[in-house]
């Protein structure tokens, strides 16, 4: 049970795509049936982000002040290099211990998800028109009824 | 070496970005030309350039091994790298091969099936559709290849929507196909997170190093790989995931179901091989298992079952849908006996069967350009009506059996021989009982198109009505293939030997060279 807990966006994660899986098995509405695929897409952003999260990890910005402080920790070890009984030394060492310290999540996986959820909604989009088109044409959006229209059809496709 | 010296410098140094990203930029001009006539040119020229291009990358392979390349000069694995072998650079010819026969015969075909004014665009999918089946192929970053498969694939599910100009089932058949094509699509990107997962890398070789280090137990890594092959196996229509296919095929336009027959599921295929043979490890227990019973079991499986499902089918397309189904399992049969013949068959079969399949659906769909004819029981007479077209047809469906003389009876060849090697007699069985039942299936349109008299309309026999020479080019190119190398067999078979020495050597094959050329990205 305290697993459960622990890897609770991976409960979520499993739930979301088992039932977006079955709303596209099971639904006969077209529409209904895109609705499944984008709750099963979407459970694999969240598994995706999941991934780049890193326990007690700060979101991966770089802080202005931080930037400039890096090079200016560099310059300031060189400078001890060249003068090593400067007293300044030993804090420039710690500052760049504590730099060290800080946890960032990883980027990536987030950046990745943003190229899925581009295709995800592509995806949507493409089968939403199909969609629109096939109401245009049968009239329906119903699985079963449009077998049904196609009933005649379909059977010259079959052995005589 | 002199073969090099002509080559222009270009395809030596961007030769493996600029087949991909050519025809991606090309296709944006294709949409926006109203000009149908200026927007096949466009097409015409970007596909002869690739097969331009791939043919030099292939010679590239052949004299001076693997390429790499990185895209943008960021050095993997920080950056997307692009790598070409002996195993993707046949498959590279293949496609921009296909696509430039399959260009040409759109000129004609793409003018009867597809409203004017949609010209454009219908181009500008197809390239798309081209420019992402290439870069599946030709990448080595596994995010970078979920991206192109779906780039590809939707491109693909609106072109075969296109067909609705035809037949209204081409909706409902691209609808099935987004939605199998789609879960298919996430169960491999959700196989990849979880690689990335135990790897924190996405470059092919990195991740090929560190699960060497990581060993065949760990758990994660197992469901990578189910998922990986479960998501490939919709995509390359193994059965009995292959639901889409027919539909997709029978409904498309018959200028796109010549191409996506021909190159869709050999490029998922390619991608199958890659990631099991080299990206994980093939002596794994469970890949070993996978490859033995899910690939070869299903391969076995599907080409009964797909054979039967061809032999009672009526529309002549869903015929050859069903016997692709067929044939991808050959394919599958040889791969997952995991041997050097094995994947020597398997992989000249995927080759063999693209001129094949692409050569019948061009003969089909001229047939339809013609007569308007769809099921087998309208073939009467055409071997008078159509003779040269019914030729081509008859010596590709032949082919397709596996005659002796045929590019077909190789491949059946070498996979029955790597089956005895492996002492799988009942698989020979399987062979040829499929044989026989492709005898049937193709036969019983021979037998409509030679031995049935020519039919009559208000009394009088039809005339002859041959296809138009932009038709009859690219099927005889591809019906030719299919004879040449039934008989002239060394350059397909070496090209096959190539890929599968590469295999071979599994994830050896990625990993050494390639990680010890990359600077030490960690300690900086």
């Amino acid at each position: 049970m305290a697993t459960l807990f622990e890897h609770f966006n991976f409960v979520v994660v499993i739930v979301l795509m088992m039932t977006g899986l079955y709303v596209v098995f099971a639904s006969n509405n077209m529409i209904k049936k895109l609705v499944g695929l984008s709750v099963f897409q979407t459970s694999v952003f969240l598994l995706y982000i999941s991934l780049g999260k890193v326990v007690g990890g700060q979101p991966p910005i770089i802080a202005e002040e931080d930037l400039h402080h890096a090079p200016e920790a560099g310059a300031g070890v060189a400078k001890a290099g060249a003068d090593a009984a400067h007293a300044g030394a030993g804090d420039v060492a710690h500052g760049a211990h504590e730099a060290a310290e800080v946890l960032y999540s990883n980027p990536l996986p987030h950046v990745l998800i943003l190229t899925a959820i581009v295709v995800g909604v592509a995806t949507l989009s493409i089968g939403l028109a199909l969609v629109v088109r096939t109401r245009e044409v049968y009239g329906t959006i119903e699985e079963d009824e449009i077998d049904n229209l196609d009933y005649h059809k379909n059977l010259e496709g079959a052995a005589k | 070496m002199q073969i090099m010296s002509i080559l222009p410098e270009w395809i030596l140094s961007h030769g493996a970005a600029s087949i991909v990203v050519i025809p991606l930029m090309l296709a944006v001009l294709t949409a926006l030309n109203p000009n149908a006539k200026l927007a096949w040119a466009t097409v015409l020229g970007v596909t002869a350039l690739s097969v331009f291009t791939a043919l030099g990358l292939l010679i590239q392979v052949m004299t001076h091994g693997p390429i790499h390349y990185n895209m943008g000069g960021w050095v993997p694995p920080l950056g997307i790298g692009y790598y070409i072998d002996g195993l993707n650079a046949p498959i590279l010819l293949l496609i921009s091969g296909v696509a430039l026969l399959c260009t040409i015969y759109a000129l004609p075909s793409v003018a009867a099936e597809v409203e004017p004014k949609k010209k454009g665009p219908f181009y500008a999918a197809f390239l798309i559709s081209f420019a992402g089946l290439l870069g599946m192929v030709v990448t080595a970053d596994a995010f970078n290849v979920f991206v192109f498969l779906e780039v590809s694939s939707i491109s693909t599910y609106v072109l075969v929507a296109m067909g609705a100009s035809r037949d209204r089932r081409a909706l409902t058949s691209s609808f099935n196909y987004l939605i199998m094509g789609s879960i298919g699509a996430t169960f491999f990107v959700i196989g990849i997170g979880f690689l990335y997962m135990q790897t924190g890398t996405l470059n092919m070789m990195d991740i090929a190093r560190v699960l060497q280090e990581i060993g065949p137990g760990d758990r994660v890594v197992q469901l990578a790989f189910a998922f990986i092959v479960i998501g490939l196996g919709l995509k390359l229509a193994m059965f009995p995931l292959h639901m889409w296919l027919p539909g997709a095929y029978a409904y498309a336009p018959s200028f796109f179901t010549a191409f996506l027959a021909a190159t869709a599921t050999k490029a998922a295929l390619y991608l199958l091989l890659r990631f099991t043979f080299t990206v994980f490890d093939p002596s794994w227990d469970y890949i070993a298992t996978a490859l033995m019973i899910l690939l070869s079991g299903m391969g076995i499986l599907g080409m009964l079952a797909a054979s039967l499902q061809a032999i009672f089918q009526n529309d002549i397309r869903r015929v050859l849908a069903y016997s692709s189904v067929a044939q991808v399992g050959y394919m599958l049969l040889g791969i997952g006996m995991a041997t050097t013949l094995g994947l020597t068959a398997g992989y000249l079969h995927m080759l063999n069967h693209a001129m094949m399949k692409g050569a019948l659906f061009i003969a089909v769909g001229a047939f339809w350009y013609r007569f308007g004819i769809t099921q087998v029981s309208d073939m009467r007479g055409l071997g008078k009506t159509m003779p040269w077209t019914m030729a081509a047809f008859t010596v590709a469906g032949i082919s397709l059996i596996g005659v002796p003389g045929t590019a077909g009876f190789v491949s059946k060849l070498k996979l029955a021989q790597a089956a005895a090697e492996n002492g799988w007699w009942w698989a020979i069985g399987v062979i040829v009982t499929t044989s026989i039942m492709a005898i049937i299936y193709i036969g019983r349109m021979i037998e409509q198109a030679y031995f049935q008299p020519v039919p009559e309309i208000d009394g009088k026999p039809v005339v002859r009505n041959e296809a138009p020479m932009a038709m009859l080019i690219p099927l005889w190119i591809m019906a030719a293939a299919a004879l040449v190398f039934g008989i002239q067999t060394e350059w397909s078979t070496s090209l096959a030997e190539a890929a599968a020495h590469v295999l071979d050597a599994g994830p050896n094959t990625l990993i050494p060279g390639a990680i010890d050329a990359l600077p030490d990205a960690g300690g900086h």
